[in-house]
């Protein structure tokens, strides 16, 4: 990373999420630090998804406060969040690099392509319309558009669906990468990821 | 700045490649076209008396039946929550999109036009006054309909309830483009003064578009 991050932390309290009419959750409080992994569990519904999107903008907080402490004070906490969820933003006619092109110059990322395809397994499949990916493929070009554009949190829902083992491991050194470099993780998942020292929250518990 | 003109190519190469929606449009305004002769049987006075007004239903409709895929297919793949995640405003994305979508689907219906005059039996002069009308008037089209895009985006089949929320506001539209046209070709008004009020509600559009569509897709996400 070009410039030096100052720490980092991202704070939850009291916080609350209602769609549709009914309370998904409430009373959430957690806080993450630079070079912290969080990792979200619980129930189908239990709001993980829902926690993940409102963090990174998509929803409005119903309740209480989300914050960002040594970020960008210009700059929202989704401006300054990758976000990877269950669809993957891509186009099918615009090839592999056109589609990371795309993302890497409208969320303001000045990292290299190729590097980026390179270090998710795609480098030779550049010049391939994205609709002949395979649904792994297609993840994990997701995951290098979070390599090529540097952004502090990261907000992964369901990081490891359709990737295959060595796919996994090259998420686990990116995450672990990232982490390093005091970044944040906060994600929702039903699979053990293999982050050491990361911590857990598990959602849809009432005490 | 970069990211808009990345937002830009990006939309119009989508329009263009293999399964883009730009040719539906002119398709359509041909098949619109071309019928009306046929239904009217073969008096050329008649004709040539409501060429200009056909030609202006023609664009409207194939305006409208563009107009849907403006934003779902952002919706559907999740691109339209990462476009939020920029510091680029959403109002500027939203233009940005509206441009390229006129410049695709808008831009070659007013190309098409003066072959379509013909089989309307235009003249020269009033061939190039609707494609002057048309050229300044589709961007209010496409303006206003980002506005009412942006609020059926989360509906399912929101493409008919579409057409009926945006129908209304382009009224104007169509009588003062349909106004300019017959003010060049029979008189006896002048033609500058419709064609200036065809101006002004396309940069109307332009500013009012965007803003009312951000707005509605900020309040709507859910």
């Amino acid at each position: 990373m070009a410039r030096a991050e100052p720490a980092l932390r991202l704070t939850a309290t009291d916080l609350a999420c209602e769609r549709g009419g009914r309370m998904i959750f409430s009373a959430l409080c957690f806080s993450v630090s630079s070079g912290e992994a969080l990792v979200v569990t619980g129930r189908n519904g239990a709001g993980k998804s829902s926690l993940l999107r409102m963090v990174a903008g998509f929803l409005a907080v119903a309740a209480g406060r989300l914050d960002l402490a040594g970020g960008d004070p210009e700059r929202s906490i989704g401006e300054q969040a990758h976000y990877l969820g269950h669809q993957d933003a891509l186009k099918p006619a615009l090839t592999v690099a056109e589609n990371l092109d795309f993302w890497t110059a409208w969320l303001g990322g000045t990292g290299d392509i190729r590097a980026a395809l390179a270090a998710v397994g795609l480098g030779s499949l550049d010049n391939l319309p994205a609709g002949y990916l395979s649904a792994g493929q297609r993840r994990r070009l997701s995951l290098a558009r979070l390599v090529a554009i540097a952004r502090p949190l990261w907000l992964l829902d369901e990081p490891t669906s359709a990737l295959d083992t060595a796919a996994q491991n090259a998420l686990r050194t990116l995450m672990h990468d990232h982490l390093a470099r005091g970044g944040i993780i906060l994600t929702a998942t039903h699979m053990p990821l293999g982050l050491e020292g990361a911590r857990s929250l598990e959602m849809g518990v009432r005490p | 700045m970069k990211a808009l003109t990345a937002l830009f190519g990006r939309d119009a190469k989508l329009a263009v490649r293999a399964g883009g929606g730009a040719p539906v449009a002119v398709l359509f305004f041909l098949i619109v076209v071309t019928i009306t002769p046929f239904a009217l049987g073969p008096d050329l006075a008649l004709l040539q008396r409501i060429g200009p007004a056909i030609l202006w239903i023609g664009a409207l409709l194939a305006s409208l039946l563009a107009l849907d895929r403006l934003l779902a297919a952002d919706l559907d793949d999740g691109s339209l929550d990462l476009l939020t995640m920029s510091d680029t405003p959403l109002e500027l994305a939203l233009a940005a999109k509206a441009l390229a979508h006129w410049l695709t689907t808008g831009l070659p219906l007013v190309i098409a036009t003066p072959l379509l005059a013909l089989f309307l039996n235009l003249d020269l002069v009033a061939s190039a006054a609707v494609a002057a009308t048309l050229l300044v008037g589709t961007p209010a089209l496409t303006f206003l309909g980002l506005a009412g895009a942006a609020l059926t985006v989360t509906l399912r089949r929101g493409g008919l309830l579409l057409s009926v929320l945006v129908l209304p506001l382009t009224i104007p539209v169509l009588i003062f483009g349909v106004a300019a046209s017959n003010a060049a070709i029979v008189g006896p008004l002048p033609f500058g003064t419709p064609f200036m009020i065809l101006c002004a509600l396309s940069l109307t559009g332009l500013v009012i578009g965007p803003v009312a569509a951000a707005l509605a897709l900020r309040s709507g996400h859910d």
